[in-house]
């Protein structure tokens, strides 16, 4: 199947796109999930009123419908083939006509108007009420979630959604329309009524046979479609990477071969789609012939009105749509209960971070910080903080240094309360940082983090971020601060100027320098600085260290750098080694002490030993004149 | 709207710049695209459809048939209605004549039902398969377009935007072939010969059955314009509003970070708002459009009954004729109905088809140059001689000014210089993400726009200063540029980066997933995966972009004796701010504005007093007062 170009090994090259999570199961299930709409009325419920006068107007448009051959079979009968006939019973049945039609002009308008509207403003309602929800869920479940799934749920789940809301209206008429038919034809003449609506069965035999099979195409097709989708979305998202890797043949082969599974599978599913459509046909044939020879017959025999017959024919050809539109609408729901429940399964994600009732919201907070016995990993079994205690006291800045993965990032992760630690606690002014609201913990702490997120938009709304009562010269402050001045103020819109996707017509590390502003402006009593000079010469380094000096006065301070440059006058440095803290003190005790720290150290500047010290005095006034 | 954009029709897209802007007239305005008229763009579509002869010609058969069949109905039950009431023709005929008459014509009623079921299912089939097709094919020539184009193509059109046009846009022009060009033939054909019968049978009244025609064509080309405006306003806000969330998702540690949550849901409301002010102007103007529509097709009706009547009165015509031209009237309800969602398709398609056709017709800026050959590399020499660049183009801010110089095979030059210096912009400029504005980069003494992209880019490995990890097992990760590398490749790979401990400490090893964009792993084990990456692959010329930020100064050492040997084989440049890795490099150079403003080997230049000194100085001593003088006066 796979149409790879070749290659000389045999094996199956190791090689996917799009997502290797398992894709969403379609939940085949029920056409009718009382959860999902139990669920969802608390979303509906606000338009009630509006739902019922749509509800109504639907009734009165389906009436409209049915009464149509009605006044045919009126005028036929009592204006037409009567003896003697004359004009003014006809013009009775036109003046009929002309009311039953603008009753149905006005109630379609309605309608449509209605259904759609409160289609929408649920669904907007749906969505606005996800991602608030998100803003909230546990980072663990964040983590694992794949951002276009989630897009994908946010915006395809919505709409089959809308289009079941939508459409449930319609329903509602439908099956008036389907009953009102039968009734009608009853009542008109009963046995003819009854012949016809005996080739009834014979599609609901059918239907049955049809409807597993086609269901199972449909939900194909469906797959395929989001397994594309998510191929393409990566294949975008990735593409410097491919064109830098020259994957382009193989993903564009591996590519190749989603879509043409779509492809089969929606050819399949439209075969599906229109084996119903001769059946219909040749039954609505059947029971047109029907009346025209049984119920010919009768009117030859005198026994029926011709206008009756009339009016049978013109119920038959309506009589099979509104199955079809039920039957379509069975698969809709069934999507829609599917969507739902994937809906509702995000709205359901419990906020494992909740604020607590009583949380604590202070206005100031000294910027005391202690870590107790904290144990954390991100998966069971296999902790990445292991008993981890230590206290950093106002005004305090205390470096965290070690080896690559050995949790520094995990620790001021758990400071924010990203997430949840198994066990002992992180206190904040000696409350449990759980004990705090969210949003005091945001505004207290600020942080850089290791990789600088920037959003599409200027630069100034970028620094400021959610700082409202930041002005331009606050923000120019910072920017001046980290040195990032300058280069803005040299960008043709200066301030103004817009950041692409991810801020990537700057160079990372002038993205590394608006992350760092971000986090002054924000001017919280606490600040974390991962690794945000990681990307920054030394010398721009030394520049935004001066500045911070002052800035740091009175605030606590979390500095992560492996340059150890970058840390050396921190007042105190915590050294971490596979979750473990294995050495604390300042610089110069660390560096006596000969552990880890100080190899550390001097494997940095191993090389430059040999450097006589006059040279570098003389190099650092150089520097200073220029 | 109706003449391409004068800027830039007929002017053959050129390089990455003339590019970049023709995407920015092209698509972010996305009012005014470039494909022409939207009836060039619906021939377009109709073109692609063609490619599909034989399929296409069964539809379009297939819909005139269904509406044959499906004209004669009227005209049976009209027979069968006079034969019942024993006035075929006006003369009274026989009881046992009518009965068998009425049998014939039930027969032939279920007969032609048949025949119309089995074309309808034909007509639509077909129409259905040939837009998939054309999905298809759009697919595919989407991806591959993508994956061509340059990179300041991509710099210029957000993913978001990418994401609509592959699969909203793609959707709408692949309805159009059934909903759009089947139906209008299946109306066209209905409207056509039913009215050819019914003005034949009786003129005034066929008139009046068709009175409702014009109105709704009028009413349909007036909803069309305004739908359309109104679909092209609403794909806009709705891609801001998935803007806003899928960059909320993304940046998700920086919302929770500044406890932005509120703030971010305001920018949501702002754009949500806004989309629903035209969801809501689409639905109503939808309902007043198709209710009008029904309004006008009952008044005709109402009319065809009336007058019928009075005819029937007169005795100028029978019932039987007064159902033909009823049921005709019926039979068109649907259709007429449909037209709603016809005008729809044709708005839709010709919107979304020019959206993708704009960015189908694009050219990539940077390709292989005809007759570009692979490039054939001996001694491995690389070279800068002067060279230029801008990411906006000659004439926008130069990022690169005349920048020269050489590694040699087995030679180490080594970057070093302030944020937005131009370091990376060189390590771009190598693997032609983007081409010099002025200047030429030769390997072995061949220009590298000479060479084919395939070969330059399997010769240049650059490890990228953010890395991009794919949501995929490590293995995958590490493998991606040489899916077909055995296991050993692989941990030979890994061990280079020195990310082998830390895989094996993984329950699942090798096999384990990373978390989208590398979240389940720390910044230097991401780093690591990307060095992993390129050490799998044999290149002459490797660049490290500062690929070692994150990683700590033991595991760096460990790195960079690891690689020793591979590099032997490569010129390779290395762009650091610890200049701790650039000590041994044959050459540094110090970028400052662009400019290569000092240059010489480590002690040469620690030796010159210059900048570079001062870095060096910064970072090698153990200084107990940060805040000296000196430093301030620099710094000022
Ligand atoms: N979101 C996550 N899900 C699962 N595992 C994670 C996650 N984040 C980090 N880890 C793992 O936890 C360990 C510690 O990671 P952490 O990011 O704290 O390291 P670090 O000390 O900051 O390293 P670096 O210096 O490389 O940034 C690593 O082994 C990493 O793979
Ligand atoms: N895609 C882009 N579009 C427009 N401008 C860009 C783009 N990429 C970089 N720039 C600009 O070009 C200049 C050089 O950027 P480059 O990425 O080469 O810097 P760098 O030396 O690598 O810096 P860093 O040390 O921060 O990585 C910067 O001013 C940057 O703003
Ligand atoms: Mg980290
Ligand atoms: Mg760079």
């Amino acid at each position: 199947m796979t149409t790879l170009p070749d290659n000389n090994a045999g094996r199956p090259p190791r090689a996917v796109v799009g997502s290797q999570i398992s894709q969403d199961e379609e939940m085949f299930g029920a056409a009718f999930d009382g959860q999902v709409i139990r669920r969802f009325r608390t979303y509906v419920r606000p338009y009630r009123r509006r739902i019922y006068v749509a509800l109504a107007a639907v009734l009165v448009f389906t009436a409209a419908q049915l009464a149509i051959p009605l006044i045919i079979r009126y005028a036929i009968d009592e204006a037409l083939v009567i003896e003697n006939a004359d004009g003014n019973l006809l013009s009775m049945a036109i003046a009929a006509f002309a009311i039953v039609i603008v009753i149905n002009y006005g109630a379609s308008y309605l309608q449509d108007r209605l259904v759609g509207l409160t289609g929408e403003h649920v669904i907007f309602d749906l969505r606005r009420a996800m991602f608030m929800h998100l803003q909230h869920v546990a980072m663990a479940f964040m983590d694992k979630t794949e951002i276009g799934r989630m897009m994908s749920r946010l915006q395809g789940d919505v709409n089959s959604l809308q289009e079941f809301l939508e459409n449930s209206i319609t329903v509602a008429g439908d099956v008036v329309l389907l009953f009102g038919i039968v009734a009608i034809m009853l009542l008109l003449d009963f046995k003819l009524g009854l012949l016809t609506l005996s080739v009834v069965p014979t599609l609901l035999i059918v239907r049955l046979i049809w409807l597993p099979r086609a269901r199972l195409a449909f939900r194909r097709a469906r797959e395929t479609n989001s397994i594309t989708n998510g191929a393409l979305a990566e294949g975008i998202h990735a593409v410097r990477t491919v064109q830098g890797m020259g994957r382009e043949a193989v993903n564009f082969a591996l590519y190749g071969d989603k879509a043409r599974e779509n492809l089969a599978a929606h050819l399949r599913s439209a075969k599906f789609a229109q084996a119903m459509v001769p059946v219909v046909d040749t039954l609505t044939g059947a029971a047109m012939g029907i009346v025209v020879v049984v119920g010919g017959a009768l009117v030859l025999d005198d026994a029926l009105d011709v206008g009756v017959m009339v009016a049978f024919l013109f119920y038959i050809q309506r009589f099979f749509d509104p199955i079809r539109s039920l039957t379509i609408q069975y698969s809709v729901m069934q999507r829609a209960m599917a969507s739902g429940q994937r809906i509702f399964e995000v709205l359901e994600v419990p906020i494992a971070i909740a604020d607590k009732p009583d949380a604590a919201d202070p206005v100031e907070i000294e910027g005391d910080i202690a870590f107790n016995n904290v144990t954390f990993g991100y998966t069971r079994d296999l902790p990445v903080l292991k008993d981890i205690s230590f206290a950093v006291k106002r005004g305090e800045t205390v470096a965290l240094v070690g080896p690559t993965g050995s949790g520094k990032t995990s620790i001021t992760s758990l400071l924010h309360r990203f997430y949840e630690v198994w066990d002992g606690g992180v206190t904040i002014d000696g409350r449990d940082v759980r004990d705090y609201t969210k949003a005091a913990l945001g505004r207290h702490i600020a942080m850089v983090l290791q990789d600088p997120f920037l959003f599409t938009g200027s630069i100034l709304e970028n620094i400021r971020y959610r700082t409202k009562g930041a002005s331009r010269d606050d923000v120019e402050q910072a920017a001046r601060v980290v040195g990032a001045h300058d280069f803005i103020t040299a960008l043709p819109d200066g301030y103004d100027t817009e950041l692409i996707q991810q801020g990537r017509n700057l160079s990372l590390g002038q993205r590394q320098l608006l992350s760092f502003a971000r986090a002054l402006v924000a001017d919280a009593k606490i600040l974390v600085l991962d690794e945000a000079t990681a990307s920054i010469d030394s010398y721009t380094e030394r520049q935004i260290q001066i500045g911070l000096a002052r800035l740091l006065e009175g605030r606590t301070g979390i500095v992560i750098a492996h340059r150890l440059a970058t840390v050396r006058g921190a007042d105190r440095i915590i050294v971490l080694q596979e979750g473990h803290i294995v050495e604390t003190g300042t610089h110069d005790a660390l560096v006596a002490e000969g552990g880890l720290y100080a190899r550390l150290y001097a494997l940095n500047y191993a090389s430059f030993d040999d450097i006589p010290e006059d040279v570098m005095q003389d190099a650092i006034s150089a520097q200073a004149r220029t | 709207m109706a003449t391409g954009n004068p800027k830039t029709a007929g002017k053959p897209p050129g390089d990455g710049i003339t590019l970049r802007q023709q995407a920015y007239i092209g698509m972010s305005q996305t009012t005014d695209h470039r494909n022409g008229t939207d009836a060039a763009v619906l021939w377009r579509i109709i073109g692609l459809a063609l490619r599909y002869k034989f399929r296409f010609a069964v539809a379009v058969g297939a819909t005139i048939a269904a509406s044959a069949f499906q004209l004669m109905i009227p005209r049976f039950l009209g027979d069968a209605v006079d034969n019942a009431m024993g006035m075929l023709s006006g003369t009274s005929i026989a009881p046992a004549l009518a009965r068998e008459a009425l049998l014939d014509a039930a027969l032939l009623l279920l007969g032609v039902s048949i025949l119309r079921g089995a074309f309808t299912l034909l007509h639509n089939y077909g129409g259905e398969a040939i837009g998939h097709l054309i999905a298809y094919d759009l697919r595919l020539a989407f991806y591959a377009k993508l994956q061509e184009l340059s990179f300041s193509f991509h710099d210029g059109i957000h993913s978001g935007e990418l994401i609509t046009r592959g699969m909203l846009d793609l959707e709408g022009v692949r309805m159009f072939v059934n909903t759009g060009v089947l139906r209008l033939v299946l109306l066209t054909c209905l409207i056509g010969a039913g009215g050819y019968l019914l003005l034949s049978t009786d003129l005034l009244l066929g008139l009046l059955s068709f009175s409702f025609v014009p109105f709704v064509a009028w009413r349909s080309s007036v909803a069309r314009l305004r739908l359309r405006a109104l679909w092209l306003a609403l794909q806009q806000r709705m891609g801001t509003l998935g803007q806003i969330m899928d960059e909320n998702l993304s940046g998700i540690r920086v919302v929770r970070a500044f406890g932005a949550e509120r703030y971010e849901v305001g920018k949501y409301d702002v754009a949500a708002d806004d989309a629903r002010l035209i969801a809501d102007e689409r639905i109503k103007t939808r309902a007043s459009s198709t209710s009008v529509m029904t309004f006008a097709y009952f008044i005709a009706m109402g009319l065809v009954l009336w007058v019928g009547g009075l005819r029937v009165l007169d005795g100028t015509m029978t019932v039987g004729t007064l159902t033909v031209f009823l049921t005709f009237i019926t039979i068109l309800q649907t259709p007429v109905r449909q037209l709603g969602l016809l005008v729809n398709s044709l708005a839709r398609a010709s919107t979304c088809g020019g959206r993708l056709f704009d960015l189908l017709d694009l050219e990539p800026g940077i390709r292989d140059q005809p007759g570009a050959k692979p490039l054939s590399v001996s001694k491995g020499a690389l070279s800068f001689e002067e060279v230029s660049f801008a990411y906006s183009g000659v004439g926008g801010p130069p990022v690169l000014h005349d920048v020269s110089f050489t590694v040699a095979r087995g030679r180490t030059v080594g970057i070093v210089g302030p944020p937005g210096s131009g370091k990376s912009t060189i390590a771009n400029l190598l693997p032609r993400y983007y081409d010099p504005s002025s200047g030429r980069i030769t390997i072995d003494g061949q220009d590298i726009r000479h060479a084919t992209l395939a070969s330059l880019r399997q010769a240049v490995r650059v490890v990228q200063q953010d890395a991009f990890l794919f949501t995929a097992s490590l293995e995958n990760n590490i493998a991606y540029g040489d899916p077909w590398a055995d296991d050993g490749m692989i941990q030979d790979a890994a061990s280079t980066a020195q990310i082998d401990g830390f895989v094996g400490g993984l329950p699942e090893g090798y096999g384990t997933l990373v978390g989208e964009r590398g979240v389940s792993l720390s910044g230097g084990q991401k780093q690591r995966i990307a060095i992993a990456r390129a050490a799998m692959l044999r290149s002459s010329v490797l660049i490290f972009d500062d690929s070692t930020a994150a990683i700590d100064a033991e595991t760096e050492q460990r790195i960079r004796e690891a690689l020793k040997t591979p590099m032997q084989n490569c010129a390779t440049i290395i762009i650091s701010h610890r200049l701790g890795a650039l000590r041994h490099a044959d050459e540094i150079i110090f970028l400052e504005g662009g400019r290569i403003v000092e240059r010489g080997d480590h002690d040469s230049l620690v030796a010159a007093k210059g900048r570079y000194a001062a870095l060096f100085n910064l970072q090698s001593r153990n200084e107990d007062d940060l805040a000296t003088p000196d430093i301030q006066g620099a710094a000022e």
